[in-house]
């Protein structure tokens, strides 16, 4: 069976994107495949056509890689690919959209708005952040309404921090998410399959010694990760509830992470949909699939032969 | 909600391992977006990569090929540590157009110059030894002052380089502070990032002041031979033999890949230098060594550095013309040599928190905040010249004038709210040093 392999792109995380295209072809081939690793550019199409019968994973990280325009090609080109389709990726990649969606099923998420840039200019920025801080209070997190890898994301403390936070995300996309931030036990659950079959893998628990951003995420060593996550079964149930709730209500195929935050009273806030998450060696799902006695070459086998046209 | 405690895991084994200065290397968010930037269409006004495509390849592949044939048993086999004996007499002819006059024993052959920057700060710096560098400074430096745990302390320059009554004050502070400044770390010629040059007035007053504060000079000079408009000045190491540890590459003036430079330093330095070396590598490559004194022997390697200059001028031209016509509001030095262009932004403007919309708009620069070691900078981006043609500067200048306006709009937007700067250090990959 011939798998192409893209990662790449143009996008803040390409070089995430990179890494997990390698690790993911390195793990398929050694269970004897064969794989090819492209990159989204002139020769996509050409290589496509070449290999009408090869499976096609989607490994790029941010715009076009998860915002269904990838998918759409694909679906153009009449490929066999891994993962959600273009019409459900348009949706889960609009965190505020994807909100509203699984909020209908009683999923909580964090109090939220999302704002783009030109209407803090037409109200005025600090009426807005005053309103926004007066809701939510303080901290809260300002994060681009689309994107992923932590990139252009500030916790806020102070009010003082808040507009250079906005110009901060306001560098990645032009509309920003601002939630309340919750204080808790922060976990990223891990879902294999499609609609009924969807199913959890064992949550991973992240505790960081500051905030979980980019460098944290990719930098062995300041975040300690425990899998199976140090919940009870109620909490356990909760958070894998929560996220097979969100992957079937939004309709995600063959495997996405959600994470999560678990509140001191237990309840679950889901904080982020992916459906492409990170397959590096730093990376949570392969973690959760590990922890779960799961080879990796062999769940990416499995994953590559139910893929569908 | 939990239950009792067991361990995680950190991904790393090693991690209570590492020595405490390891910790402070991390890849950060800056690099992640330079992972783009290689990218065909991204136009990289970011890498201080020499037009290698301006050199005559096919003679050069003659030239392999007999060295090859005819020396190969000596250019791959293991070699001196101190370096070839006949590319150390070259290197004192390349050496003299700067006015230093050196025996070839002088000389230390390293793995380019940065491996020589890497030598001298091992052999002289214990962790908390103050370095005094310009401010700005060079990115590549600053990575390795770090690793050896040096704290660099920032000198002003001005239009005509480092300021001299601006050193003496520092130097005379940090004595009454009791703090052990090891040496001045300067690039004296076409400065990178700031693009300026140490004046000729102003080279012996350095001097002085260093002798009199019993500081050691190293001075580190890649782009010498490449003004444009005017003769080499005299090296500082010309004006002080025993005050100046002198470095020296061919990465600027023939090519990077072969990964050679030099370090000339006081008879006492120079034999640490080479015992640190061959602790560290053994000896320079002698197949790179080799190549270039075939090179040196056999091409006319002024005649190059002549057409590099010429290339590179037109590919300065391009890069202010095009800053005046679409930046105006931007100010800039216009450097008469070298590959850098050090760009003040528009007021209120961090060029750290503007670069990812610059990599969304394919156009890519240094954030000023990689060539300051205190996290200051960010007022202020480095431009190369030197990689892209005439017409990708000139696409490049016209797409970051978009991402100016655009993150001008959003800055004012938040108003005197927003307070640029801050933030961490951040070193970019080696093609961007």
């Amino acid at each position: 069976m011939d798998v192409m392999i893209l990662a790449g792109g143009l996008s803040h995380e390409r070089d995430v994107s990179v890494r997990s295209g390698r690790r993911v072809a390195e793990e398929l081939r050694d269970r004897g495949l064969k794989v090819s690793i492209h990159d989204v550019d002139m020769n996509l199409i050409p290589a496509l056509h070449a290999s009408p019968d090869a499976v096609v994973w989607p490994l790029l990280h941010g715009a076009s890689g998860e915002d269904g325009s990838l998918q759409a090609l694909l679906e153009l080109a009449g490929s066999r690919y891994v993962g959600t389709r273009s019409k459900e990726a348009r949706v889960a990649w609009v965190k505020s959209v994807a909100k509203a969606v699984y909020g209908r099923d009683g999923i909580a998420t964090p109090e939220y708005v999302t704002l783009p840039q030109s209407l803090f200019r037409e109200v005025g920025a600090e009426q807005v952040l005053d309103a926004i801080v007066e809701r939510f209070g303080l901290p809260v997190v300002v994060k681009p309404a689309r994107g992923g890898s932590a990139l252009g994301v500030s916790l806020v403390t102070e009010r003082a921090d808040m507009a250079r936070a906005m110009v901060h995300c306001f560098a990645y996309g032009d509309t920003a998410l601002i939630e309340k931030a919750i204080d808790g036990v922060e976990v990223a659950v891990s879902v294999l399959g499609t609609g009924d079959e969807a199913h959890a893998l064992a949550p991973v628990e992240i505790v960081c010694d500051g905030p979980y951003d980019y460098d944290a995420r990719y930098n062995p060593g300041r975040v300690e990760y425990f899998t199976p996550a140090r919940l009870d079964e109620a909490s356990t149930s909760a958070v894998t509830e929560a996220a097979v709730g969100v992957h079937r209500r939004l309709g995600l195929r063959d495997l996405s992470r959600i994470d999560i935050i678990l509140d001191a009273a237990g309840d679950a806030y889901v904080l982020d949909v992916n459906i492409a998450p990170g397959l590096t060696e730093t990376s949570l799902f392969p973690q959760a699939a590990v922890a779960g006695g799961e080879d990796l070459g062999a769940l990416y086998e499995r994953i590559v032969k139910s893929a569908t046209r | 909600m939990s239950t009792p405690e067991r361990p995680g895991t950190r991904l790393d084994p090693w991690f209570d391992s590492y020595a405490a200065r390891a910790h402070a290397m991390r890849a950060s968010e800056i690099r992640a977006l330079f992972s783009v930037a290689n990218r065909p269409e991204v136009v990289s006004l970011a890498g201080g990569m020499p037009y290698i495509g301006g050199l005559p390849l096919e003679e050069l592949a003659e030239m392999t090929k007999r060295l090859v044939l005819e020396q190969g048993e000596v250019a791959l086999q293991y070699g001196s540590g101190q370096g070839d004996e006949g590319l150390r007499e070259h290197i004192t002819q390349v050496m003299a157009l700067e006015g230093i006059s050196a025996h070839p024993d002088d000389v230390v052959v390293t793995t380019g110059s940065q491996q020589a920057l890497d030598l001298v700060t091992k052999i002289f710096i214990d962790p908390g030894d103050v370095i005094v560098a310009e401010a700005p400074s060079y990115v590549g430096a600053l990575g390795v002052f770090r690793a050896h745990e040096a704290e660099v302390v920032h000198v002003p320059m001005d239009a005509d380089g480092l300021v001299p009554s601006e050193l003496d004050a520092t130097l005379t502070r940090l004595r009454a502070e009791g703090r052990r400044v090891k040496f001045l770390y300067t690039v004296p010629n076409f400065h990178n990032p700031g693009g300026v040059t140490l004046s000729l007035e102003r080279r012996p007053q350095v001097v002085e002041i260093c002798q009199r504060h019993g500081v050691l000079i190293l001075e580190d000079n890649p782009y010498g031979l490449l003004g444009f408009d005017s003769e080499p000045l005299p090296a500082m190491r010309s004006l002080s033999p025993e005050g100046v540890i002198y470095l020296g590459s061919f990465s600027k003036t023939f090519a990077p890949g072969y990964r050679v430079g030099w370090a000339v330093a006081p008879h006492a330095v120079r034999e640490k230098l080479v015992l640190a070396s061959e602790a560290a590598i053994l000896c320079p490559s002698n197949a790179s060594q080799l190549a270039i004194r075939t090179y040196l022997d056999h091409a006319d390697w002024k005649g190059q550095i002549k057409k590099f200059q010429e290339q590179y001028r037109e590919r300065r031209d391009a890069m202010i013309s095009a800053l005046e016509e679409h930046i105006p509001d931007a100010s800039w030095n216009v450097p008469e040599g070298g590959f850098y262009v050090w760009v003040r932004l528009p007021e209120g403007l961090d060029s750290k928190s503007m670069l990812p919309r610059a990599i969304t708009a394919r156009v890519a620069y240094v954030a000023g905040t990689a060539f300051y070691m205190d996290g200051s900078g960010s007022t202020h981006m480095r431009l190369s010249y030197c990689y892209p043609t005439p017409e990708r500067i000139r696409e490049g200048v016209r797409r970051l004038a978009g991402v100016v306006d655009a993150e001008l709009e959003a800055v004012s937007i938040f108003g005197r709210e927003y307070r640029p700067g801050g933030g961490t250090v951040d070193f970019p990959s080696p093609d961007l040093a």
